[in-house]
């Protein structure tokens, strides 16, 4: 590939090479990539659990564009947005695909945030000297959490009214300013037009202009310490002769073209979705969404979208609604504490004891299972499982300063293991 | 094979598939964006609300004009009388363009004396070939200034004449334009198509 | 934990959840529609008798007679002629005869918009609907049905399938009895035989599960295209990767 950097003393290469001269000279582009993208040092041994942030990034932009051209048709009054959605569906050319692309986008970037967020539990990415970007990434979670609950609002469907209906209701469970509270969220004394209209803003521009910012702060961060690696050593600790690290390969060309082809297998299980099941029984595109919104009328089976239901179900095992709320609350929170919860000498899961290994193994069917079970009614067996994993849930958190410490941890290699 | 032999062909395959992957990247960003561009056109619904309209003509009586909205347009139906057809050609040399040749403001069925498809009957769109507003009616002959009558612009003082052709002189530079349209029967007009297909 | 046993794990959950048994608001499991979106002529007789017996008081609202016309491959003059009553061009969307504010007043409820309700309640859930009526001596229009108990819709199609009584079976449990739907009984035969009844049924949720979404046949036919695409892609940029990954070691 021809580089077109231009040293000192040296005539630029051509009118591209005078180009980027005239550029650096009075803005860093040229080391600006260098440093952040082509010439950024991440470890060797990278696995595949390492692609879900750069999945991420691309969902994001994928989100921001579908949305654009969504709001380009979309109406955000209660009169007329259910319909204006239908009217991208038939009658824009290649509405349908676009909408597709936006409600498939979002059930997929919580796919691979939570995979990404599982990968820092494997490796312990959150840990010294990286618990700020963790803290960032957290606030990208609530953010994106937010996000999600506003867009749902918009197609104005049964599951959408109701579901903002129970959810914001909630906040009124917060004593002494609960009711106000939930009346400053809604704009009005019930779910209505006014509401809609200010999550609509709230959907695409405040919360979006958000993310953006997150992110960009995220990756600043994680460029200042380096990234993790599956055996959770500091490559930085053994450089070369030039100062780059042994373990560790450029960003360009190695890790852009591994990155490519993580991007492409995801595009095709994503766009089977899309083309194939974009409802996906039900899960991504609740059924009940395709009836208008009804004041007088509560569907049978109210459930959020499946990526909230891990802690919608919580909130439902417990028989209180203040306790109830704040148990919510504390589900979602917790995770942001896992730097100091986590009281392990070493990073990676490949080095730690089987107390660890349990817990994690544990968590991970202990999250499932609560997200199957806040898909079910709260009738019967459903309670006591409910109750059961919720219990988990927070044992995993709250009981791992104690396994940690005690976990017996194997000798952590000097140089990571790459087998090539 | 000497190890610079296989560091050639390494090479070289590398480059090729580079350019092989770049490439259908670059094909697939292409075929992506096509659907976004797409939605850009008028949808359906814009279609069917843009359809041709039917103007009932039957009792509009000669010297009268209607007002009518096609595409969200607005177009003049005048029916012109006697004395209007007969000032028609005194203003000729004042026209810009009296022969009707610039060809993109009217169909060539509009390229005549009258600019329409019977004599009597001028349909035109109602914005001044200027920038867009809607010109007012001035049909009374003033033999003094020279004004045999027509359409004055009260935005930038454009001037056009009983058959919609602009004035030298004026900011406007083309006559205005004629819409497609065709006589469903005597008393009726459909504007937007001029094809016999409904 | 590998990805693949990960994502695995999320396909089997979610595979459960949407091939599990649909049951109706009133307890009854619903019969399988199977309904085939590929058969045009079921779609065209679908949307004769939709717009026959249905659209006097439902409407379809976002749908237009030309996206009809094109898909189920009629021609302008078919579409005017077999479809369209009341409406003049075929950009038009199908509305209902009867006004809102009347049919409101006769019902209680006004009858709903037709457009969505296959993918709103399934395909299953209307097919079974449209086969449940069954007499009921005090309902205002003659009528229950055991899909939608205290429905207000008539029995439109008594002519053609006939009246139907429901019989119930009695259980005692600790002393408590209950009484739940076994099967229904023909009373009044209709022009249509059982078997004939069913296929107009089905011809007309065909149609219906069509509206709910025209795009979908090309949508899945442009699918198959795209993956193609990108596995093409992959490969190449697998071919790539490997390649520049030689210098790591």
């Amino acid at each position: 590939m021809a580089r077109v950097e231009a040293e000192v003393g040296k005539r630029p290469e051509g009118f591209l090479g005078g180009l980027v001269k005239w550029i650096d000279d009075r803005f860093p582009m040229t080391e600006t990539l260098k440093y952040h993208a082509t010439e950024y040092y991440a470890s060797k041994n990278f696995n595949w659990w390492f692609v879900f942030g750069v999945l991420a990034f691309v969902v994001l932009a994928m989100q921001l564009v579908t949305g654009i051209f969504l709001t380009m048709n979309y109406k955000p009054a209660a009169a007329e947005a259910f319909a204006s959605v239908e009217y991208i569906m038939r009658d824009v050319e290649w509405g349908w695909l676009i909408r597709y692309l936006h409600s498939t986008g979002a059930s997929f970037f919580f796919i691979v945030v939570y995979l990404h967020m599982f990968r820092a539990m494997l490796y312990g990415s959150y840990k010294k000297p990286r618990e700020l970007i963790w803290l960032i990434g957290m606030m990208i979670f609530f953010v994106l959490m937010a996000e999600g609950f506003a867009g749902y609002l918009l197609p104005w469907g049964q599951m959408s009214y109701w579901g903002a209906q129970v959810i914001i209701s909630l906040f009124g469970a917060i004593p002494v300013i609960g009711d106000t509270l939930v009346e400053y969220i809604r704009g009005d004394y019930s779910i209505s037009d006014i509401t809609l209209n200010r999550f609509f803003a709230l959907h695409v521009i405040v919360l979006p202009l958000s993310l953006i910012g997150l992110v960009f702060v995220h990756i600043v961060a994680l460029h200042e310490v380096g990234s993790n690696n599956p055996d959770g050593i500091e490559i930085k600790k053994n450089k070369d002769a030039n100062g780059k690290p042994v373990d560790g390969i450029a960003f360009h060309p190695y890790h852009t073209s591994k990155d490519l082809v993580a991007i492409i297998v995801f595009l095709m299980i994503f766009f089977a979705v899309v083309f194939f099941a974009p409802d996906m029984g039900g899960l991504f595109l609740e059924h009940a969404n395709f009836e208008p919104a009804n004041m007088t009328t509560t569907p049978e089976h109210i459930a959020p979208v499946w990526y909230y239901t891990p802690y919608y179900a919580i909130l439902r095992a417990v028989p209180d609604k203040l306790w109830g709320f704040i148990l919510f609350v504390l589900a979602v929170l917790l995770p942001v504490f896992l730097p100091w919860l986590d009281r392990c000498r070493v990073r990676s899961i490949r080095y730690r004891g089987w107390m660890y290994k349990t817990a994690l193994t544990v968590f991970v069917i202990t999250f499932v299972t609560l997200g199957w079970l806040g898909l079910q009614p709260a009738t019967g067996t459903y309670v006591l499982l409910a109750r059961i994993f919720s219990v988990l849930y927070f044992a995993f958190f709250l009981l791992m300063p104690y396994y940690t410490a005690k976990d017996k941890t194997k000798p952590v290699p000097e140089r990571v293991v790459y087998h090539g | 094979m000497t190890e610079d032999d296989v560091d050639r062909i390494d090479r070289n395959r590398r480059h090729f598939l580079t350019v092989a992957t770049v490439a259908t990247g670059v094909v697939g960003a292409g075929f992506a964006a096509i659907p976004f561009l797409a939605s850009l056109k008028p949808s359906a619904r814009a279609q069917a609300l843009g359809a041709p309209v039917e103007v009932p003509i039957g009792s509009i009586q000669p010297g009268e004009m209607v007002r009518v909205l096609w595409r969200g347009r607005l177009v003049f139906v005048l029916r012109r009388d006697e004395d209007m057809l007969a000032r028609l050609p005194e203003t000729i040399g004042e026209l810009r363009d009296p022969n009707s040749e610039v060809v993109d403001q009217q169909p060539e069925y509009a390229v005549n004396d009258t600019r329409s498809v019977r004599p009597e009957w001028l349909v035109v769109e109602g914005s001044c070939t200027h920038l867009g507003c809607a010109p007012l009616e001035d049909f009374e002959p003033r033999p003094v200034e020279g004004w045999g009558g027509g359409f004055f612009c009260p935005c930038h003082g454009s001037k056009f004449d009983l058959a919609g052709r602009v004035y030298k002189g004026v900011p406007a530079p083309t006559n205005l334009r004629v819409p497609p349209h065709r006589f469903v029967r005597d008393d009726l007009i459909l504007i937007g198509q001029d094809t016999g297909a409904a | 934990m590998g990805k693949l046993k990960v994502i695995a794990r999320l396909l089997a959950i979610v595979g459960l959840i949407a091939t599990s048994q649909s049951f109706a608001a009133g307890g009854a499991a619903l019969e399988h529609a199977e309904i085939d979106q590929g058969n045009i002529s079921s779609l065209q007789r679908g949307a004769r008798n939709f717009m026959n017996y249905c659209s006097g008081c439902h409407s379809a609202k976002y749908v237009r007679f030309k996206t009809i016309g094109k898909y189920l491959e009629l021609s302008e003059e078919q579409l005017i002629d077999n479809l369209m009553f009341n409406a003049g061009k075929s950009f038009e969307t199908i509305n209902a005869a009867m006004p809102a504010d009347s049919a409101k007043r006769w019902f209680g409820t006004p009858p709903p918009d037709m457009s969505l309700m296959a993918r709103a309640k399934g395909a299953d859930y209307v097919y079974t609907f449209l086969k449940s009526f069954h007499v009921d001596p005090d309902s205002p229009t003659g009528v229950d049905n055991t899909v939608l108990v205290g429905t207000s819709m008539p029995h439109v199609l008594w002519e053609l399938q006939g009246f139907q009584k429901a019989l119930y079976s009695e259980h005692t449990e600790e002393g408590v009895t209950s009484h739940s739907f076994k099967e229904f009984e023909l009373v009044t035969e209709g022009s249509l035989g059982a078997d004939d009844y069913d296929e107009f049924v089905r011809d007309t949720v065909n149609f219906l599960a069509y509206i709910a979404e025209p795009i979908r046949s090309e949508r899945r036919k442009l699918g198959v295209w795209v993956i193609m695409f990108l596995i093409f892609f992959w490969i190449l940029s697998a071919m790539l990767k490997k390649q520049i990954w030689k210098d790591v070691t």
